[in-house]
């Protein structure tokens, strides 16, 4: 039997073709992945199952929920089934959830519009649902605010909006991109227990190949608007029949050749470094403090990859900022080079030296200058601009990849990708020795990111560079770092050979962080494996 | 649409005030009392007054003495307005910032126009002592404005990077901050220059603004009252020159804020 049936679902928006001839089924119990890049018409695929396309959308072919036609329903019959019928997951808790509300007055609105209950019914419905989703009683009364909870426990007030009406199909677009990977791997636990128990459909969609393999009995992989290979996941992770899915598979798997050749000098030293921010004082009360990073001591060799893992909240971030003297420090001491201190008043030849990635492309750049002139920017730390500036900038564009005459275009005209290059252009101009990159690839689809390591291992081997790498993601740590340190709450609590860490993890919260991570199974990428 | 719409309405009121330089239908001050309170008709096309000037050329001068205070209010605003506000977010959360924000706050609690008219009566009635009344209270308007645009751009990846360029406070304020909330500037200036032909012809209304015989839209509002039964037409043609005017910058701003941002630019 079939819950969902999509059959040569198209989608044109004003003219512009996003889907081409989907067609997918789903059957209760089961979940349904759909992977594909961004851009791919994953979530279009979701929004014209919801009836939720933007304007000036058209739409062509069926989708029937079981046995009635959702294409084309009238909006009044479609906000009766959305809901009750369809329950919907987002990404983003954070915004997912309207601040001034309580969490059980979110939960129990669903019951309420639809006509389902009275309002104390309703209440009595959120607080079983809640209970369902691991929110139990006596921590999570109904009356508190989202602003109370954290990123894991919303998605789960989000779930339990959604599955409040138990309706049939649930769809996640991306649910877990925007949680920690040991938050990721409970509400993953948390949708497989729903799947299996409430006997719900789930359609899945995701970027991510791994979180597929181990929650997904049936996956279809989306390029450019169509699906270009469908069937039984376990199948679809073996025999890899498209071009196009061998790619996709390929670049998750991505290890760049490297060359390391790791010298003794010490480029930056961190010595037993505190960060401390004051929190907000009450009348009469000592003041008090919160320390973002306590004690953390590291040395980067030069030439040396070393990789810095750690959840949201763990103080990569403002160890970042402080390693690049951007905030001062409350305690202890960074050098550069092992012996000029590194901090907001360093001068400007010293900074020269040193240089970062940041994670967001789009927020990287000011959109109002030219991208010479963006590229160009760091060349303000030096006495006077260099004589061959414009040659320089050129060289920088071509050293990763692009066109001396994309200098003459503006930051919007380019893919996140691309951003992503001209970022590292920028962060080279200077010829610095020590690189941090600060989330750099985390933004990026699979196959632009292998891309983007690639010239970053290129780059390190030709120029000889030294990277902090920080990230969250352990898989790309593994494929291009030497050696790692794993920070938990301000401390690093673990530091090694990166494969050292990464297979063997000696702390605790090392094995928790690598035993969550999802994993396709050993077996399933064989020939990759081989190669 | 609206961007059109805007420029041509704010095109005719400058057009307006730029001819009346050098050509008026008839001199704005030359009373006729034989031909007073005439309708519109070929000789004077929007009627005379109860003196028997001739209104057309009466707009057309009293739309000089609007924008005159309108710019020079704004002038004022933007000018100590801007780099406060840019200060305040370079230096957020300290003690400037808190000085600078009170200080607006301060500015605020006071009701503007009751203001004019006491800086008015105190000073005299004039034109000058309108625009100073009216520039000062646009001072905490643009230095908010701006301190809001331009402390969410401080947390942008791209200040990090110019600040690991070396660059300081004040040069990114002026490279990185300034020009991306200009849009916003752009908006605020316009509704602020409305909001100043309003209160220019707020303060002349009740004979606080531009003097006799300098012709002024909101003092003829406030001739023609008495006359609203006899030549209703007096306090329509100023009004209706106010409503239009005001309604075409509002659109003009809206319009360049679309068009000087390259992101926007490129999806129209």
């Amino acid at each position: 039997m079939t819950l969902l049936s999509v059959r040569d679902l198209s989608v044109a928006i004003h003219g512009r073709p996003v889907l081409n001839r989907v067609s997918f089924d789903l059957a209760p119990g089961e979940v349904f992945g759909l992977v594909g890049e961004s851009g791919s018409g994953k979530s279009m695929t979701a929004l014209a199952v919801m009836g939720l396309l933007p304007h000036g959308a058209e739409v062509g072919g069926q989708a029937t929920l079981a046995g009635t036609g959702l294409i084309g329903l009238p909006e009044r019959r479609m906000c009766a089934l959305r809901g009750r019928e369809i329950g919907l997951i987002f990404q983003e808790p954070m915004t997912a959830l309207n601040p001034m509300q309580t969490i059980g007055d979110q939960v129990a609105e669903t019951l309420l519009i639809h006509g389902a209950a009275s309002r104390g019914e309703a209440l009595r419905v959120a607080r079983q649902r809640l209970d369902r989703v691991g929110l139990a009683g006596e921590r999570f009364p109904l009356e508190r605010f989202p602003h109370e909870l954290s990123g894991g426990q919303r998605q789960r007030v989000c779930i339990a909006m959604a599955i409040a009406l138990r309706p049939k199909l649930l769809i996640a677009d991306e649910p877990t991109t925007a949680l920690d990977v040991t938050t990721q791997a409970q509400i993953l636990d948390l949708l497989r227990g729903l799947v299996a128990e409430e006997g719900m459909g789930l359609m899945l969609i995701t970027h991510d190949l791994a979180v597929v393999a181990g929650l997904a009995t049936h996956v279809a992989v989306m390029q450019a608007g169509r699906i270009v290979e469908a069937g039984p996941t376990e199948t679809v992770f073996r025999t890899r029949a498209d071009a196009y899915t061998r790619a996709l598979f390929a670049a998750a798997h991505h290890v760049p050749r490297r060359t390391p050749r790791i010298g003794s000098r010490p480029m930056l030293t961190v010595d037993r470094a505190l960060r401390r921010y004051p929190l907000a004082r009450r009348p009469f009360a000592p003041p008090r403090f919160f320390d973002a990073v306590k004690a953390v001591s590291l040395r980067l060799n030069a030439g040396e990859s070393l990789g810095l893992v750690g959840e949201s909240g763990s103080g990569k971030s403002t160890l970042a900022r402080a390693v690049l003297g951007l905030d001062p420090l409350q305690g202890g001491a960074i050098r550069l080079f092992g012996e000029h201190p590194v901090g907001p008043r360093m001068p400007d030849a010293l900074r020269a030296g040193l240089q970062a990635v940041f994670q967001d492309p789009y927020g990287s750049f000011n959109p109002r200058w030219r991208v010479a002139r963006l590229v160009a920017e760091p060349f303000h730390l030096m006495p006077a601009p260099p004589a061959d500036a414009a040659e320089r900038v050129a060289a920088a564009l071509t050293d990763v990849g692009l066109r001396p005459e994309d200098g003459q275009r503006f930051i919007h005209e380019f893919s996140g990708g691309q951003r992503q290059r001209i970022a590292i252009a920028r962060a080279l101009i200077t010829r610095p020795e020590v690189i941090v990159l600060d989330e750099a690839v985390s933004a990026l689809d699979v196959r632009v990111r292998a891309q983007i390591l690639d010239l970053l291992c290129d780059l390190q081997d030709r120029h000889g560079l030294s990277y902090l790498f920080i990230s969250h993601d352990l898989s790309v740590v593994r494929a291009i770092t030497d050696r790692v340190l794993v920070m938990q709450a301000g401390q690093i609590v673990e530091e090694g050979p990166t494969d050292r860490v990464l297979d063997a993890p000696e702390h605790p919260y090392t094995r928790e962080l690598v035993a969550a991570t999802p994993k396709i199974p050993p077996g399933w990428m064989e020939d990759d494996d081989a190669a | 649409m609206g961007l059109w719409l805007g420029a041509v309405l704010a095109g005719i009121f400058v057009a307006m005030a730029l001819l009346s330089f050098v050509w008026t239908p008839f001199p704005y001050a030359a009373m006729d009392i034989a031909q007073k309170l005439r309708p519109p008709s070929a000789a004077h096309w929007l009627g005379t007054d109860q003196f028997g000037r001739d209104v057309a050329a009466q707009l057309m001068v009293g739309a000089r003495t609007s924008i005159a205070v309108a710019i020079v209010a704004v002038g004022i605003g933007m000018g100590a307005g801007v780099p406060l506000g840019l200060w305040a977010a370079a230096t957020r959360g300290s003690w400037i910032d808190e000085v600078i924000q009170r200080g607006g706050d301060l500015v605020f609690a006071f009701p503007s126009l009751v203001i004019a008219i006491l800086i008015t009566s105190v000073f005299g009635p004039s034109a000058v002592n309108a625009i100073l009344a009216i520039g000062i209270f646009n001072i905490p308007v643009f230095a908010r404005v701006t301190r809001g645009g331009a402390i969410s751009l401080w947390t942008l990846d791209y200040i990090r990077a110019a600040r690991l360029a070396g660059k300081r406070g004040a040069r990114i304020s002026v490279e990185h901050i300034l020009p991306n909330v200009a849009n916003l500037l752009i908006v605020q200036g316009t509704i602020q220059f409305s909001l100043g032909i309003l209160a220019e012809a707020g303060l002349s209304y009740v004979g606080l603004g531009a003097q006799p015989p300098t012709p002024s839209w909101g003092r003829m509002l406030a001739d023609s009252h008495t006359l609203m039964g006899l030549a209703p037409q007096l306090a329509l043609f100023p009004g209706l020159a106010i409503v239009l005017t005001v309604l075409g910058l509002n659109l003009l701003g809206d319009g360049l804020r679309d068009l000087m941002d390259p992101r926007l630019r490129r999806q129209a």
